[in-house]
């Protein structure tokens, strides 16, 4: 038995019959082909997968679609505004802090909270929080250095 | 005007756009009208036969368009082994299996259906009459005397035996040496795990009877070539492989695999589009699997430290069938570094592979020379910790002095461009040793445990010289392509047979070519990953994209230049022996104010009216370039703990790294991959092992929440720094620096926690990894033997 599901990803409206079991990943990636936002894995380990859902970082593949009826959704499609990139794309792209870039949609989306909740976070508590997101490309080394440079520019500094 | 070179500028990557904003292409992003979605029937058992399989159920279940079992893949042959050694034994390895299968995922059918769910749903009825068999999951008992016999055609399930060096010459070494040393050695089994799980898209067009394939590899030529040639005898020409943008690899996504064959197989018989993704389970179940040695290593030593010979004994663990290139892994890229930095009189290495009812084992970052790396780098530190050497004065004393141009190892290789000493000596200055051994004895003072490790190492990348690994029994050649063409507006379109999945070939290559022609970055784009667009090239693995595939991009650049010049001579009226190329304009040489900008050659070339006889028009060239031999990246490494004496924890407290990888095109880029490769390595010695039931042969460790890979706070900023020893084998001087890091920081790491647990009268670890498990347990045993 298909349900109608509405939500609003990165300001425009979204409707679909679905399945009450597809994932809301799932309904981003296929029904809304937005094919930014990652699956790599199965068990709501990788963090590939990280949007917002009403403001908050969720790891998408935890969340049923029909769960975010009405939601409103942020994926890394909608990050950059105008055609300007946010500055935590930018300090991943500066600091280099992506290689295969499978799992950069995910990190940026985790980033960009961490920093809401924590605008000056000392490198442990990068460390810390980044501990929903793998990467296997970097060593972490210049993710970390990309969210230290991010925090920097968006204080103002 | 003077251009600052491009070759060594950390220039910021031209791919990071698309990955940053989410508008990669990967395979699984791809939209195709008509997709249906593949989902396989792997085996859930270690080794079974297959009575029957009834698909009938599942065939009404809704949305099924089609269910195929190995019996209907008629005229289909075993995926190939692409490397041979004598008397190796080969099972058939069918796409699906279908009177036995071997290791827990093995595939016996496919179930495709309208959606990922419903073929999801309708797979858990696909059922399967199992004769459930007894299995060996272990590389030790594998071979041993009433062990499970899996293939006919392997008595005791070994593949091959197969040894190289001097045997009498070692047996000598070890009559008349002072001290010998001996350990046993266990390098687990690894799973690669690219965050980006395998993937694959088949679409089969009826009215031109061609196929694409879109899928995650590292070599879609040769994934290409295996699979029509060699598996579904299809036409070679017929089919287009696409690797579109791919999510890591790290060796994983070399080879030819099952379900990417299934699917291309089947979409002709249901003429549409197939796609099927793996599961993260999958992947760690049928992704090719690494390491898996277990070896008795011996020294010979002189009193004084000098190394005298080397005894080594391996077994290594192949899994259920041999993946495409598994046989040379544990031998040719895995023995021959057995002399690593070191002067050594003599060396014997003896290696047996051994079916188990395992997932195949093949390469993975670093293939081999981690395993030679780590065992190397343990036994060094045991025979100085026998003589009480300290470990930085025992490998000084056995470094291979300084050369430029050709070392002969005891094992085969030559190596090309070495300074052991200055590496390692760059790294003491970095470290400050003697302050950090009297830090230690502090510490340990007040019961702290501290230790340092050092790992010295060497790698052969460049892979390969085609005549070499022919004769050792590559079914390959290893040269790779470079196609530079030059368009009417002097814009340049350059098509490599490399591949890249994370190693920024789209600005590094971009770099040699900008740096060459002397024109903007932007005016180059750098096409990969697609047989339909690229010429036959065989990819990236073995840290080969920049020295082999970059040198024959520089073949055909030069090849561009010296047709330019004719064309510049001929509309400046000059001799093309009197022009060069400076900055992007022909000149003729000593008169700077006679020249032609690269553009408006190009454009005479397409527009030929005023134009030299006998030159044909158009500019583009094309190369193959077959290196002449490997080139060998080395370095020192260096890995600073503590151990918690109550919890067995380490913790890193700095990992400092000098590499020499030859020249460097883009430091950041190099810095980069040698940050990754060091967290694999790390997490090799610390966290990872693939873990199999002995009883069931069930993988215990398979999943992400089983199988620990490191997260941010597991790992420390690295302190890197490089020597720049230019390699003589390729005009860019650049050696590889893709798999250093994994390669040099095992060792360093499980040395630095021997180091710190010394004290305490632990002087080795029989396996990693070093979970606080183990070391707290091996610091336990220690104490109470003292």
């Amino acid at each position: 038995m298909k349900k109608t599901v509405s939500m609003t990803i990165n300001g425009a409206p979204q409707s679909h019959e679905v399945e009450p079991r597809l994932l809301l990943v799932h309904y981003i990636r296929e029904q809304a082909g937005l094919t930014g936002t990652h699956v790599g894995c199965d068990t709501s380990q990788c963090g590939a997968c990280t949007v917002h859902v009403n403001g908050v970082a969720v790891k998408s593949c935890t969340l049923l679609a029909v769960q975010c009826d009405g939601a409103q959704v942020l994926t890394i499609e909608g990050l950059a505004k105008d055609g300007k990139l946010h500055p935590i794309q930018d300090a991943f792209w500066e600091k280099h802090g992506l290689q295969c870039g499978f799992c950069t949609p995910g990190m940026i989306m985790s980033a960009h909270q961490m920093l809401q909740r924590n605008p000056r976070p000392t490198e442990a508590q990068i460390r810390h929080d980044l501990e929903g997101n793998l990467c296997r490309c970097t060593g972490y080394h210049n993710i970390v250095k990309a969210i230290q440079y991010a925090a920097e520019k968006m204080a103002g500094k | 005007m003077a251009t600052a070179r491009l070759l060594g500028a950390s220039i910021k990557r031209r791919e990071d756009p698309r990955f940053i904003t989410g508008k990669g292409n990967y395979t699984d992003d791809l939209k195709l009208p008509g997709l249906t979605h593949a989902v396989f029937v792997r085996s859930p058992h270690a080794n079974a036969k297959i009575r029957r399989i009834d698909t009938s159920k599942a065939a009404k279940s809704p949305g099924v368009v089609a269910i195929f079992t190995g019996k209907d893949m008629t005229g289909v042959n075993s995926l190939p082994c692409g490397w041979l050694l004598p008397e190796l034994k080969i099972p058939p390895h069918m796409p699906l299996a279908t009177d036995a299968a071997h290791y827990v995922g093995d595939p016996v059918a496919i179930v495709i259906a309208e959606s990922q769910s419903a073929a999801s749903d309708a797979a858990e009825l696909v059922a399967v009459d199992w004769d459930v068999q007894p299995s060996v999951t272990s590389t030790e008992r594998a071979a041993a005397k009433g062990s499970v016999q899996i293939h006919e055609v392997a008595p005791d399930n070994v593949a091959f035996r197969w040894q190289i060096g001097d045997g009498a010459a070692t047996d000598a070494a070890f009559k008349s040496a002072a001290v010998t040393v001996k350990k046993r050695i266990v390098n687990q089994r690894l799973v690669a795990n690219p965050m980006e799980p395998r993937a694959c898209v088949a679409r089969y067009d009826d009215s031109t009877g061609e196929w694409t394939l879109w899928v995650t590899s590292q070599n879609p030529h040769v994934h290409r070539l295996l699979m029509t040639a060699f598996v579904l005898g299809i036409p070679e020409h017929k089919v287009r492989v696409i690797a579109p943008d791919v999510g890591g690899g790290f060796g994983s996504k070399i080879f030819l695999y099952n379900e990417e064959t299934v699917c291309t197989w089947a979409t002709k018989q249901i003429k549409r589009p197939i796609r099927w993704t793996s599961s993260r389970s999958e992947a760690f179940q049928t992704d090719a699997h690494g390491r898996d040695h277990v070896t008795d290593a011996e020294v010979a030593l002189s009193k004084d430290g000098k190394f005298l010979g080397l005894r080594v004994k391996t077994t290594a663990n192949l899994g259920a069938y041999l993946s495409t290139f598994a046989p040379a892994v544990p031998t040719y890229l895995y023995a021959t570094l057995l002399n690593g930095v070191y002067e050594w009189p003599a060396i014997h290495a003896e290696v047996t592979g051994v079916f188990t009812n395992t997932t195949p084992v093949d390469a993975y970052r670093g293939a081999g020379r981690p395993e030679a790396c780590y065992l190397l780098e343990r036994m060094v530190d045991a025979a100085a910790a026998a003589l009480k050497m300290d470990p930085a004065d025992i490998r000084k004393k056995n470094f291979i002095p300084k050369f430029d141009n050709g070392y002969q190892t005891k094992v085969a290789l030559q190596y090309d461009s070495g300074n052991y000493g200055a590496a390692f000596d760059k790294l003491l200055g970095m470290l400050d040793y003697k302050k950090f051994r009297a830090d230690q004895a502090a510490a340990r003072a007040k019961g702290r445990l501290m230790g340092i490790g050092f790992s010295t190492y060497i790698e052969a990348c460049s892979i390969a010289p085609s005549k070499v690994v022919g004769s050792l029994g590559a079914q390959a050649g290893l040269w790779e392509s470079g196609k530079v063409q030059v368009h009417p507006t002097g814009k340049v379109s350059v098509f490599t047979g490399s591949h890249s999945h994370g190693q920024g070939h789209e600005t590094t290559m971009a770099q040699i070519v900008a740096d060459s022609l002397g024109i903007p970055m932007d005016d180059i784009e750098i096409v990969h990953g697609d047989t339909g667009r690229v010429p036959f090239g065989m990819g990236t693995y073995g840290s080969r994209s920049a020295s082999v595939g970059g040198t024959a991009i520089v073949m055909s650049l030069d090849k561009i230049k010296e047709k330019g010049k004719k064309i510049a001579a001929h509309l400046l009226e000059a001799n093309p022996k009197d022009m060069e190329y400076v900055g992007g304009n022909f000149v003729v040489k000593g008169s700077p104010q006679k020249a032609i900008p690269f553009g408006q050659v190009a454009l005479t070339a397409y527009v030929p009216h005023n134009y030299p006889e006998g030159v044909e028009p158009g500019l583009e060239e094309t190369s193959f370039y077959d290196p002449a031999n490997f080139c060998f990246p080395f370095g020192a490494h260096a890995c600073v703990v503590e151990v918690d004496p109550d919890t067995g924890h380490v913790k890193i407290l700095r990992y400092l790294a000098v590499d020499d990888v030859g020249n460097v095109i883009n430091p950041m880029i190099v810095d980069g991959m040698v940050h990754g490769g060091i967290a694999q390595g790390v997490a090799q010695a610390l966290w990872e092992e693939a873990v199999y039931d002995r009883d069931s042969g069930q993988l215990v460790s398979g999943s992400m929440m089983d199988y620990t890979l490191p997260k941010a706070d597991m790992l420390p900023f690295y302190e890197t720094d490089r020597t720049e020893t230019p390699t003589p084998v390729n005009p860019l001087g650049v050696k590889g620096a893709g798999e250093t890091g994994t390669i040099a920081s095992t060792p360093a790491v499980v040395n630095a926690v021997v180091d710190a647990l010394s004290g305490l009268g632990v002087d080795h670890f029989d396996a990693m990894p070093l979970t606080p498990e183990r070391v707290w347990k091996t610091a336990q045993a220690a104490k109470s033997k003292k």
